[in-house]
């Protein structure tokens, strides 16, 4: 059992999965193609791996040209298609669809030029997000988003999902970094937005792609800005209580400084992390923070010391400042590996509210609260300085019931994000997972707006459909989306998410 | 104002009543002129419409947390009261918004928020604390149906659905008409500080910049001014020099301000001899180039055009064997604003042939209507781009109510 349902699959597309398979292998004849049963099982869930559905074939095209064939034989034949990259997606972006193809970027993944005098990287999309920063002619720029699976995540989703990290508090999220995309619509047409300049001519595409899930269009090239690297450092700072290290965060951002990034970890994460990584984190704490300056020297000096003035008003019980850049680089691998290393001891359920600064306090107390009663422990490792919380709810898959009582815990946390004045998701996505809690932060009017855009874009509804927008709450939908594609089993029952039945509607198991 | 008065002009002072009047223009098919104070209406062209609508009534600022960096306010909040109440806290927008009004023959101060974020013209500092855009955290709108939306809100990350207030951000109110917008402010850096080179040619100039940008010293403003244009500066040095200037600023607390220009002088010593500002002489400097000081006395037309930094020099080289221009060099070398000779198209074709060869854009700032008639004030769009904002037109504004003509004559 779980709370989360998944449109029912189109029999008739099912039916003409053969065909479907023989003509992409046609169209696209340098892609990859994955129609056997075993291939299909790797992509069946991204990383919300609670909710799988087995696709109707994998295709890993080898160019744009090749994304255009497959999309405009999709369009055509109306089959729905599932956009993907490295498939870390935490909130079901990519889970597959019965009755869709997977289409899987992640053979693209050339950098394809390097432009030090203006500062920008060209890259195909299905790129990890850590290449472009290691690509060697970029030595000494770096990309600033960061997310903490930076090693395998690509730059697709990282633009599908505005995808953040820990240093975006100085340097934005995606969005503030992207310069341009090549983008090819559902019905095959390639389009170029942006270039190695700044700002758009007329309409700015590139925020509303950026964040859209896969739903407008397929991402297959982007370029996006390099920044010069400057030296930095940390300092760890350990508390007694979790309200202490939340009010020190407010503190030192209403200070004026800006660090590069301010980390927050309370004690359960601490000892998991500390675990897996022997970093230094004080184990004696309630709550750590992570803050890190860069600059010369000299200023890292300056501004570190401003930064342990500001915490001793929070009574810290340790403060220790990186010195060296191995030890800088340990306490970050510390803090990368958190979730893996938490994974590791306990299925979990990641949030990914935001709230305001200064109900910081409030939330982490909420947070508990809640968990309490819905009787889970949590871990909290968060971007603390931009209020994005990520509670880790640690759960037993395995225990039946167990599922769906996470996610009303997590619904309520996310609830009271909103409440605070923040947000349901800070850079994870809606997907599947947080579709039907959009009501909680929009109005019918607000959905509907942006509804018509994916309409305009997207009429037939076929590129990612079931995710962002709620299917459940439908009468509120009074557009012209063909709900009864997106919705209901015989019955008119809502469909359960349950595991998929590995015989269902797979007809036909050869191999091409 | 009696302009307005002939059409119908409407100042609504609630979001409620401004929805209203969008209703009751959808129902009669009555295409409207939105604008905040109108100290753009000459930029662009003509809109046809049947009223104006007006937000200068809906104004103040519904909050402000200067310790979380957030400031909220209705869209006809005039930027005069948001700059005050921002340097009473020290905190200001990051971006530097340009201040067109000058150009265009009106006072500074009085122009509004929401025409600031919907026209989303950053001004130096964007190479380094983003644009317009990059500081909007949420927008309220009244879309082409009458109905209120939302998108963002006034946090600092938000991927809730489609982004549809940083979509909103430079549409030049043809999409919706916003009602409130919510911005992410910053800290005044407490020390200013600004190189100047003198005497170099645009493509050492380009370089020297571009080569600024590459350093880890956090460079927020790489400007370069032709010798004419250099003379029209409120500092008397720079303006007595007879030379080009340029000019590369950095901003951080004293002592940092300080050893980051001491490395970049070392960096840029083949580009030879240094003058350094201080704070209040940099402050002057970067002020005068916010509000477009250098074109303010003369009305020949003027262009600005983003393309990509390092081959600016060459672009304007080109465009110089043809016509007879004066150039600033902004973004180092990514923005340029052009003065050309009165020409009938001010330039435009050629300006735009050069454009689709090197990448970019341009619009043209300023110029007299009859020029303005005749040429494409915004850069026309490739077909399958404009193919999609035809489509985001009418996802908003299905009716074509808002702004008909103003950024495109067929639109
Ligand atoms: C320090 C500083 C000082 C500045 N000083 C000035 C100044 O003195 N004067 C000045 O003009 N600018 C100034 N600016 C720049 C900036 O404020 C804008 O140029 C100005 O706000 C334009 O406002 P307006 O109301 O006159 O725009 P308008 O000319 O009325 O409108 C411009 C465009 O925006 C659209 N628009 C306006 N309001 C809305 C809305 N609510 N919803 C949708 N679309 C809308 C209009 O349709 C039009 O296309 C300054 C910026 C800074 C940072
Ligand atoms: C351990 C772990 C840590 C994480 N840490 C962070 C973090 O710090 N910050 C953060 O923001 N996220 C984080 N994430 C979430 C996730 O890694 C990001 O959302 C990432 O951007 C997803 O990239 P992906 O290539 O795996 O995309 P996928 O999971 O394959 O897809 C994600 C979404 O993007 C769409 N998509 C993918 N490629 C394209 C394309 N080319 N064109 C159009 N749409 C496309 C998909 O349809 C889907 O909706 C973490 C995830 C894990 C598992």
């Amino acid at each position: 059992m779980s709370t989360v349902t998944l449109p029912d699959p189109d029999r008739v597309v099912l039916a003409r999965r053969n065909e479907v398979v023989k003509q992409l292998k046609k169209l696209a004849p340098q892609a990859v193609l994955i129609a056997d049963l075993e291939g299909r099982r790797t992509f069946e869930c991204d990383a919300l791996a609670a909710y799988r559905r087995l696709p109707l074939a994998v295709v890993l095209p080898a160019s744009t040209e090749e994304v255009s064939a497959i999309l405009r034989f999709c369009y055509e034949n109306h089959v729905k298609v599932v956009p993907r990259g490295a498939g870390t997606s935490l909130c079901g972006g990519a889970t597959p669809l019965e009755d869709s193809i997977v289409l899987c970027l992640s053979r693209m993944n050339k950098v394809l030029e390097i432009d030090a005098a203006n500062r920008v990287a060209r890259v195909e999309a299905g790129s990890t997000n850590i290449a472009i920063t290691q690509a060697r002619p970029a030595k000494g720029f770096f990309y600033a988003p960061d997310p903490s699976s930076q090693v395998a995540c690509t730059v697709g989703g990282n633009i599908a999902t505005n995808s953040g990290g820990a240093h975006c508090l100085k340097y934005g999220v995606t969005v503030n970094n992207l310069l341009a995309v090549r983008m090819v619509m559902m019905d095959g047409e390639i389009v170029d937005l942006g270039g190695s300049y700044l700002d758009a001519p007329n309409y700015d595409f590139l925020p509303l792609i950026t964040g859209s899930e896969g739903q407008l269009g397929v991402v297959t090239e982007a370029s996006v800005r390099l920044l010069a690297a400057p030296k930095r450092a940390p300092v760890l700072i350990g508390f007694d209580s979790a309200q202490a290290a939340a009010s020190c965060v407010a503190a030192i951002i209403a200070s004026g400084i800006v660090p590069v990034a301010i980390e927050f970890m309370d004690r359960p994460a601490i000892h998991v992390c500390e675990h897996f990584v022997p970093a230094g984190y004080p184990l004696d704490a309630e709550a750590a923070l992570i803050v890190e300056v860069e600059g010369s020297e000299d200023e890292i000096e300056y501004l570190l010391e401003k930064i342990e003035d500001i915490a001793q008003d929070y009574n810290p019980i340790s403060a220790r400042r990186s010195q060296s850049a191995e030890e800088s680089a340990l306490i970050w691998k510390g803090r990368k590996a958190a979730f893996g290393a938490i994974g590791q001891i306990s299925d979990y359920m990641c949030m990914d509210g935001v709230i305001p600064l200064s109900a910081l306090p409030a939330a982490l107390e909420g947070v508990s609260l809640i968990c309490r009663k819905y009787r889970f422990d949590v871990a909290n490792i968060f971007h603390a300085g931009d209020g994005n919380l990520h509670p880790l709810i640690l759960y037993d898959a395995n225990d039946p019931g167990q599922l769906e009582r996470v996610e009303l815990c997590g619904a309520e946390i996310l609830k009271l994000c909103v409440e605070l004045g923040g947000c349901l998701t800070g850079e994870h996505g809606v997907g599947i997972e947080k579709r039907e809690l959009m009501y909680e932060q929009f109005t019918d009017e607000d959905i509907d707006q942006q509804v018509r855009i994916k309409e305009e874009l997207d009429p037939a509804w076929l590129l990612n459909p079931g995710k962002v927008f709620p299917i459940l709450g439908r009468d509120a939908l009074k557009l012209t989306i063909d709900l009864t594609r997106l919705d209901a089993g015989p019955d008119g029952a809502p469909p359960q998410g349950e595991l998929v039945d590995e015989g269902a509607y797979i007809e036909g198991e050869e191999t091409l | 104002m009696t302009a307005h008065m002939r059409l119908g002009f409407q100042a609504p002072e609630t979001e409620e009543e401004l929805s209203q009047l969008v209703v009751e223009a959808a129902e009669a098919r009555t295409p409207l002129e939105i604008m905040g104070k109108g100290t753009k209406r000459e930029l662009g062209h003509a809109v046809r419409a049947g009223a104006i609508v007006s937000t200068e009534n809906m104004k103040g600022i519904t909050l402000y947390e200067p310790t979380e960096l957030v400031m909220v306010a209705k869209a006809g909040t005039p930027i005069a009261e948001i700059e005050a109440a921002l340097a009473e806290n020290d905190q200001e927008l990051a971006c530097e918004p340009v201040d067109i009004a000058p150009v265009l023959g009106y006072g500074p101060g009085d122009g509004t928020v929401g025409g600031l974020v919907a026209t989303n013209i950053s001004g130096s500092r964007r190479i380094l604390k983003g644009a317009v855009r990059d500081h909007v955290l949420g927008i309220r709108a009244v879309n082409g149906r009458g109905e209120i939306i939302k998108s963002g809100g006034r946090v600092m990350k938000n991927v809730t659905g489609y982004d549809l207030a940083r979509t909103l951000v430079g549409s030049w109110g043809t999409l919706a008409v916003m009602s409130e917008v919510a911005l992410k402010v910053l800290p005044v850096q407490r020390e200013s500080r600004t190189l100047v080179f003198f005497g170099l040619t645009d493509f050492a100039a380009v370089e020297a910049l571009c080569l600024a940008m590459g350093t880890p010293y956090e460079v927020s403003g790489t400007l370069h001014l032709h010798a004419e244009l250099a003379a029209r500066v409120t500092d008397e040095e720079l303006a007595g020099n007879g030379a080009a200037v340029t000019a590369i600023r950095v901003e951080s607390f004293p002592a940092s301000a300080r050893y980051r220009t001491s490395r970049l002088r070392e960096a840029l010593l083949a580009y030879g001899p240094q003058l350094e500002l201080d704070s209040d002489r940099s402050r002057v400097f970067w002020r005068d180039v916010q509000s477009l000081k250098m074109f303010q006395d003369v009305k020949y037309p003027l262009w600005r055009v983003s393309t990509v930094p390092s081959r600016a020099a060459t672009l304007i080289g080109n465009l110089a064997r043809k016509i007879d221009v004066r150039v600033a060099y902004d973004w180092s070398g990514g923005l340029v604003w052009i003065e050309t000779p009165a020409l009938a198209d001010a330039a435009a074709v050629e300006i735009r042939r050069q454009l689709a060869e090197f990448g970019g854009h341009a619009t043209l700032i300023r110029a007299d209507s009859t020029i303005r008639n005749g040429t494409n004030v915004f850069q026309p769009l490739e077909p399958p781009h404009d193919a999609l904002a035809a489509k985001l037109k009418h996802a908003f504004d299905p009716l074509g109510l808002f702004n008909p003509g103003r950024l495109y004559r067929d639109r």
